[in-house]
C-alpha cells in the first residue's frame, strides 16, 4: 500500500485540539484524566496499518485508519465482516498474534500504545484500558465461579484483601444488574443467560476503572430485548463513571441510537467519521450510503426490493487500485483508481471520496 | 418470467384454500438437567395454529428459544411433532407413511441458516445442485445438466465460472445462492427459510433477500419465512407470526403488526430495535423490555409473557388466553390486547392522565404501554 494515501489533516474545531494549542473546553461527559487537559483527545489512532503473513500470502487487515476519541464519549465504528474493525481494536489492546506486523501509532492518554513492552501494556489492559467481547461463554472461565473471576479481575488491579475485593465484587455485579448478585457470586456461568454472563463480562471489565471501554460486538449474539438492555447499561456507565466507549457493531441502527459519533470502516480504513447525526443525516460516502439501503426498515412495505449494491469486499490480499469500494461503487470515477484521501471536508465530517454522495459529477466534470 | 414453468398457476386464482395448514402443534424435548439426567419436559412449541396461502409469504419472528426451528421441523415431520395436524396441499402429513411423505416433502423445501454446513463440502456446486433432481429420479443426466445450469442462472451464479467450484471456493452469500437452487430445484410450492440470510454481511443479506422476492414473483412460491429480526421479516412477509416461549402471541398482516400491535410483546420487540431511519438518518432508540425469557421447562401458567408483561393482571396467570381475532385476519392471544385501554388506569379522563405512557412510536393509533405495578 502506498503512504500517500491518507493526508495529516487534523480535526480543528471546539472540541478537538489544534497544533498544541488547547481548544475551548468540550462539551460532554469529558473526564480529564492525569495525562489529559478537557478537550484533549483520550485515544489519538493514527495511521494504523496491520498486516498478516499468512502462507506466503499478506493479508492487509488494517490499511491506514484513524481516529480520535474524547474522553467519556461513546463512538461506534461500523462496517462488514472483515472490514478490520476488531483486528484494529485488538491492534491497540497488543492482543494480536505474532503474525501481525502492526505500524502506525496509537496514543492513549499521551503514551504510544504500538511496541509498548508487554509487561507495560499487561497493566494498562484490564486496567486503563478493558475490551468487552461478543461471546462471553468463550471469555469466561467455565470451570470457575463467576463471583471468583470477578474478584480475581479486581485483586489484579488493586492492592485490595479477600475481603475488599469480594465486596467490590459484588458492588460490581449490582451496579452490572445483575439479578441476585449474592446468589449469583457462586454459580457457573453455564447457570447464567447469555445476557447475564455478558454483564458479567462488563463487571470484570470495570474491575479496573477502565477510561476506555472497546465493546466488541458485545450485544450481536444476544435477542433484541436482551441487546437494549445491556446498551442502556453501557450509556449508563459511560456517563456514571466518564468512561469512554468504543462500540464495534455491523448494526448501523445501534450505531445510530447510541453512539455520538460513528467511524464507518471498508477494508481497512476509515471512510467516513462525523458525529451520529451529521454521518446519517449528510450521508458523503457512498459506502454508508450503500448500507443504509441495503438495512431491513420497518417503514418500508411489504415485499419491496433492496438497493443492491453488487459484487463483494476486496480480497485483502489484492486490493484494488486506488479506492476499495471502485469495484461496487455507483459514483466511481475514473479517478477513483488513486487512493481518495480521508479529510475534514466539512466541520467534523470527514470522508475519503473523490465524489461523494449529493455533490455527484460524471467523469468529464472532474476538476 | 423464466423457463421454468409453473405446474401451480392455477392453484392460486381465486380459491382461499390453505397450501399449508397447521393446527394445534406440539412438540416436546425430553429436558437434560445437569449431570445429563432427565429433568422434565421442554415445551418448545405448545399449540401453535397456521395457515399459510399459495404464493403467500409467511413470517415467523421471535427470541432465540421461542420454537421458530421447532415448528418448521414439525411442519416438514422432521421429527413429527408430538400431537397436532398438519395438511399440505390437501394432504394429512401426520399419518402419510415414509414414501408418501417424501413424496410430499419434494413440495416443500428447507434453506438453513449456515451455509457452509448445510452443503457437502466435497461436492462441485452443480454436484449439489443436482443432488435433489437425482435423488428424485427426475430427467436424464442431459437433461438434468441443463437444467441445474438454469437454476444456477436463476440464483444469479454464472454456471461456467462456479460451477465446478467447492462450497469453500464460495463466499456466504454464494453458498446460500446454491443452497437456494437446491431447495427450489424440484419446483416446490413452499420454501420454508429459517434465518437462511441471518449470518449474511447487510449487503449480500440485500442481494439474498432479493433473490428471495424475484424467486417468488417468477416462481409463485410461498415462503415460510423465520428470523430473530421483526423489521426484515416485516419486509419480505405478507403476514407475521410473533412467538414467545413456543407459543403464538399474535398473527396478522405485516403492516398491521408494525402499524397496530395489538400484543404488548410485539409492542415491546418493536420498540427493542434500534433503528435508523434509510431516508431521513433519524435514529430511533431503543426502550428496553425488562426480564428474560423464562424457562421453556417450567413456563409460566396462563399467559408465557407475564412475567415481563407491563400489563399483566391476576387473570393472566390464571386463565391461558387464546388467539383471537381482533381486527380483520389480524388475531392475538392476549386478555388485554393494545386496543383496549390498558386494564391498571382507572377508566376516564382522569386516568388517561394518570398515563403518561411511552406510546410505541411505530403505531399509528398508540396505545399505553405504561409501566405499571
Ligand atoms: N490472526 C489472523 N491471521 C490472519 N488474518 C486475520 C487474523 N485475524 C484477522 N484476520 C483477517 O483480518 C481481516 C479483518 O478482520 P477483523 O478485524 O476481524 O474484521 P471485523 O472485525 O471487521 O469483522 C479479515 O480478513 C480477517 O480474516
Ligand atoms: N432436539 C432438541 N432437544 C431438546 N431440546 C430442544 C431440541 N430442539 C430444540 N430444543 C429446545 O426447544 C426450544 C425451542 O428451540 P428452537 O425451536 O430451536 O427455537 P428458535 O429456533 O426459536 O431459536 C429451546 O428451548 C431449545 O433448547
Ligand atoms: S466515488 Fe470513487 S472514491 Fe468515492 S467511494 Fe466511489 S469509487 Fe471510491
Ligand atoms: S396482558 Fe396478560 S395476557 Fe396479555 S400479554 Fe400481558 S400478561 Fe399476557
Ligand atoms: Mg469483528
Ligand atoms: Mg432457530
Amino acid at each position: 500500500m502506498s503512504g500517500k494515501q491518507r493526508t495529516a489533516t487534523y480535526p480543528v474545531g471546539d472540541s478537538y485540539v489544534s497544533e498544541g494549542v488547547i481548544a475551548a473546553a468540550s462539551s460532554g461527559p469529558a473526564a480529564p484524566g492525569p495525562a489529559g487537559e478537557p478537550g484533549e483527545p483520550l485515544l489519538v489512532v493514527e495511521d494504523l496499518r496491520v498486516q498478516f503473513t499468512r502462507g506466503g500470502r499478506r493479508i492487509n487487515a488494517v490499511n491506514g485508519l484513524s481516529y480520535e476519541l474524547l474522553p467519556g464519549s461513546m463512538m461506534a465504528i461500523i462496517g462488514e465482516s472483515g472490514s478490520g474493525k476488531s483486528v484494529s481494536s485488538r491492534a491497540l489492546m497488543g492482543l494480536l498474534p505474532p503474525t501481525a506486523t502492526i505500524t502506525g501509532s496509537v496514543s492513549f492518554a499521551g503514551r504510544e500504545l504500538i511496541g509498548m513492552p508487554e509487561r507495560e501494556m499487561r497493566e494498562l489492559r484490564g486496567g486503563d484500558i478493558a475490551m468487552v467481547f461478543q461471546d462471553p461463554a468463550r471469555s469466561l472461565n467455565p470451570t470457575m465461579k463467576i463471583g471468583a473471576q470477578v474478584t480475581e479481575a479486581i485483586r489484579l488491579h488493586s492492592d485490595s484483601d479477600r475481603k475488599g475485593a469480594h465486596a467490590r465484587a459484588i458492588e460490581l455485579l449490582r451496579m452490572v444488574r445483575l439479578p441476585a448478585p449474592e446468589r449469583r457470586f457462586h454459580e457457573y456461568p453455564h447457570q447464567l443467560s447469555g445476557g447475564m454472563r455478558q454483564r458479567v463480562m462488563i463487571a470484570i471489565a470495570l474491575a479496573g476503572e477502565p477510561r476506555l471501554l472497546i465493546a466488541d460486538e458485545a450485544t450481536t449474539a444476544l435477542d433484541v430485548t436482551t441487546q437494549a438492555q445491556i446498551m442502556e447499561l453501557l450509556v449508563e456507565l459511560q456517563q456514571r463513571l466518564g468512561m469512554a466507549v468504543v462500540m464495534i457493531s455491523h448494526d448501523l441502527g445501534l450505531a445510530a441510537s447510541y453512539a455520538q459519533d460513528v467511524v464507518v470502516m471498508y477494508a481497512g480504513r476509515a471512510v467516513e467519521h462525523a458525529p451520529t447525526a451529521t454521518l446519517f443525516g449528510n450521508v458523503r460516502m457512498p459506502y454508508t450510503r450503500a448500507l443504509l439501503g441495503a438495512i431491513p426498515a420497518l417503514e418500508r412495505e411489504p415485499h419491496s426490493l433492496f438497493e443492491v449494491t453488487p459484487g463483494q469486499p476486496p480480497d485483502l490480499s489484492a486490493l484494488p487500485k486506488g479506492c476499495p469500494f471502485r469495484p461496487r461503487c455507483p459514483n466511481a470515477l475514473d479517478r477513483c483508481v488513486e487512493m481518495p484521501p480521508f479529510r475534514e471536508h466539512e466541520p467534523e465530517h470527514w470522508w475519503a471520496c473523490w465524489n461523494p454522495v449529493g455533490d455527484e459529477t460524471g467523469n468529464g466534470e472532474q476538476e | 418470467m423464466t423457463a421454468i414453468d409453473d405446474r401451480r398457476g392455477d392453484a392460486r386464482a381465486g380459491t382461499r384454500t390453505p397450501l399449508l395448514r397447521a393446527r394445534n402443534l406440539v412438540q416436546e424435548f425430553p429436558a437434560r438437567a445437569a449431570g445429563g439426567v432427565k429433568g422434565g419436559v421442554v415445551h418448545a412449541v405448545s399449540n401453535v395454529s397456521f395457515d399459510i396461502y399459495p404464493g403467500e409469504t409467511l413470517g415467523v419472528v421471535g427470541e432465540t428459544g421461542s420454537g421458530k426451528s421447532t415448528l418448521a421441523r414439525s411442519v416438514i415431520q422432521a421429527p413429527r411433532p408430538k400431537s397436532g395436524a398438519v395438511e399440505f396441499q390437501g394432504r394429512d402429513l401426520m399419518t402419510l407413511r415414509r414414501r408418501d411423505l417424501k413424496q410430499a416433502r419434494r413440495q416443500m423445501q428447507m434453506v438453513y441458516q449456515d451455509p457452509f454446513g448445510s452443503l457437502n463440502p466435497r461436492w462441485r456446486v452443480t454436484e449439489l445442485v443436482e443432488e435433489p433432481l437425482r435423488g428424485y429420479g427426475e430427467g436424464n443426466a442431459d437433461s438434468r445438466r441443463r437444467r441445474v445450469a438454469e437454476l444456477l442462472d436463476l440464483v444469479g451464479l454464472d454456471p461456467s465460472q462456479y460451477g465446478r467450484r467447492r462450497p469453500f471456493e464460495l463466499s456466504g452469500g454464494q453458498c446460500q445462492r446454491v443452497a437456494i437452487a437446491r431447495a427450489i430445484a424440484l419446483d416446490p410450492a413452499l420454501v420454508i427459510a429459517d434465518e437462511a440470510v441471518s449470518s449474511l454481511d447487510v449487503l449480500i443479506q440485500a442481494q439474498v433477500l432479493n433473490l428471495f422476492e424475484k424467486l417468488r414473483r417468477e416462481l409463485d412460491l410461498s415462503y415460510l419465512f423465520i428470523a430473530h429480526d421483526l423489521a426484515m421479516v416485516k419486509q419480505v412477509s405478507d403476514r407475521v407470526a410473533v412467538m414467545y416461549l413456543g407459543q403464538l402471541a399474535e398473527i396478522g398482516p405485516a403492516q398491521d403488526i408494525y402499524r397496530r400491535p395489538l400484543h404488548p410483546y410485539t409492542a415491546a420487540l418493536l420498540e427493542s430495535i434500534p433503528r435508523v431511519d434509510p431516508v431521513t438518518g433519524t435514529a430511533h432508540k431503543p426502550t428496553a423490555l425488562p426480564g428474560e425469557p423464562p424457562s421453556p421447562i417450567d413456563p409460566p401458567s396462563g399467559c408465557r409473557f407475564r412475567t415481563r408483561c407491563p400489563r399483566s393482571q391476576l387473570r393472566c396467570a390464571e386463565v391461558d388466553p387464546v388467539l383471537e381475532e381482533r381486527l380483520p385476519g389480524h388475531q392475538v392471544a392476549c386478555h388485554f390486547p393494545l386496543d383496549l385501554p390498558d386494564p391498571a388506569m382507572p377508566p376516564g379522563p382522569a386516568g388517561a392522565t394518570l398515563a403518561p405512557a411511552p406510546v410505541p412510536a411505530s403505531a399509528t393509533d398508540p396505545a399505553p404501554t405504561a409501566q405499571t405495578s
